[in-house]
């Protein structure tokens, strides 16, 4: 069996799947606990300084492509496998109540395609001012530095871009619901004692994290962070 | 449990054969005992098609005991009707009310193509079985059974997945027409005990090769195969498969 019979499988493409996905997942932790520093009270110098480091590491930078590469290989297989599933069935049944599984378990592709739509909003707002254009005021405390942080506060005044960000974060945490547990089950968890582990975990994952990445432009907006 | 009689409109999917773009007829029943079997209830609808010079409607069963897999219908949006853990022929009357409409279709997957009216053809799950769900020993006289020990746990595994009859009412409700409950099943069912060892890994991969062939989809447990399973085969046996598959594909040697 060739490596690309491995991968080209129904199953070994559910692995790149949740391959890429976890790997994704990783990412999450590292993104949600960098933003967190927006709310160290000190007018946004820590979060600063960690966009900085995040920016201007040689390694980070190297890492970043991975990311890209990460997100890009999760969209193409996905699209791919939702096509090729839902063609699957020909004929369509006339009574369809999708008995016995989760609204948000079938529908992981539209509600991927709504975080990929909402993946544009974000780096068009964030990522390419800090790392293309450039075009960010400076920090208060250091020239060198960008100001990503007052760039936050001002996205976030418009009421708008705040209800599409928590939308993003919504279906960001119906994927992870689903996606989190079923990576492992596609991985081979079968042992019900880890499997429950695994699941709790899933889900407290997918409430913490989206909520703490929805309460930054809610935080933002309502002046609860200046 | 009391007993009563009812009339029903009962919704069903005609194809006069493979190529016929078929459609929905509807028929009314009358005085129908919910003591009787859903089938008995298509066999007294049968009669009154004969009666009336028409063609009978076309459906698979055989033991109507709820063992050989044979009877599958999607009934009002569930494979095998509303009751849990219960193939078609053990499906009752009593299950439905004077007055209901009871829409039946057939397994919907490309891998089972309509042959007739509620008949697909499940040869495709044969084709799999034959792959590599198979244990390749010497028939000779019955060893002892406790020549070879083989854990409780296991055994009551084993035989857990082995309680499958391929009636693919797995496929039938997966948004992604998987048979990987299936699989999962048999592969899991022979994974388990010693005899399935000498053709461990190229069972899976033969088996999983040959599914993706007949054009089944990408498993993505959502677990409405578990819901509407007759026989409650664990989804669990999807992961020991996806490890299987894993194990197997990955140590290959070429
Ligand atoms: S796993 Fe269950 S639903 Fe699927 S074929 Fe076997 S008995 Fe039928
Ligand atoms: S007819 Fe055999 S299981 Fe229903």
């Amino acid at each position: 069996m060739t490596w690309k019979q491995v991968f080209t499988s129904t199953i070994g493409q559910k692995l790149v799947m949740g391959l890429t996905g976890l790997f994704l997942i990783s990412f999450l932790v590292v993104h949600v606990g960098l933003n967190a520093c927006i709310w160290a009270d000190d007018g946004g110098k820590m979060f600063n300084q960690g966009a900085h480091f995040m920016g201007s590491m040689v390694v980070i930078r190297i890492m970043e492509i991975g990311l890209f590469i990460g997100f890009f290989i999760h969209i193409i297989q996905g699209y791919a496998l939702t096509a090729y599933n839902n063609s699957r069935r020909g004929t369509a049944y006339r009574v369809n109540k999708g008995y016995g599984s989760k609204w948000y378990s079938r529908s992981m592709g539209l509600l991927g395609t709504l975080l990929l739509l909402f993946l544009i909003m974000h780096i068009w707002h964030f990522w390419v001012p800090s790392r293309i254009t450039q075009d960010l005021p400076e920090a208060s405390y250091n020239p060198e530095h960008h100001d990503l942080f007052s760039r936050m506060i001002l996205v976030f005044q418009d009421p708008i871009v705040v209800v599409l960000y928590v939308l993003g974060c919504i279906s960001l945490a119906y994927h992870l619901a689903h996606g989190f547990k079923a990576a492992f089950r596609t991985f081979g968890v079968h042992n019900s004692r880890y499997y429950s582990t695994i699941k709790a975990v899933g889900y407290a994952f997918s409430v913490i994290v989206p909520l703490a990445f929805a309460m930054m432009p809610v935080s933002m907006y309502l002046g609860w962070v200046k | 449990m009391e007993h009563y009689n009812m009339n029903l409109t009962v919704e069903v999917w005609r194809q006069k054969n493979k190529d016929d773009k078929g459609g929905f007829k509807s028929y009314k029943v009358k005085d129908i005992s919910s003591e009787m079997s859903f089938l008995e209830m298509f066999d007294v609808l049968n009669e009154q098609l004969v009666h009336n010079g028409e063609e009978p409607i076309a459906f698979d069963h055989d033991c109507r005991e709820g063992i050989c897999g044979a009877c599958s219908m999607y009934i009002n949006g569930k494979p095998h009707g509303p009751w849990a853990a219960t193939t078609t022929c053990q499906l009752h009357m009593r299950a439905f009310k004077d007055g209901d409409t009871i829409v039946v279709e057939p397994w919907r997957a490309k891998a089972f193509p309509v042959i007739k009216d509620l008949v697909t053809d499940r040869s495709a799950f044969d084709r799999i079985i034959a792959a590599g769900g198979y244990v390749s020993v010497n028939t000779g006289n019955a060893v002892d059974g406790n020549s070879l020990p083989i854990e409780k746990e296991k055994a009551d595994s084993a035989f857990a997945a082995a309680a499958c009859i391929g009636c693919g009412a797995c496929v039938a409700i997966c948004k992604n027409s998987s048979a990987n409950l299936f699989i999962g099943a048999k592969v899991s069912h022979l994974a388990l005990l010693p005899q399935g060892e000498p053709e461990r890994r190229t069972r899976v991969i033969n088996m999983i090769e040959q599914a993706d062939k007949e054009g089944f989809g990408a498993c993505t447990v959502t677990g409405a195969c578990e819901a509407v399973c007759p026989k409650e085969i664990s989804i669990a046996n999807i992961a020991r498969l996806n490890k299987e598959y894993m194990n197997a594909s990955f140590s290959s040697d070429k």
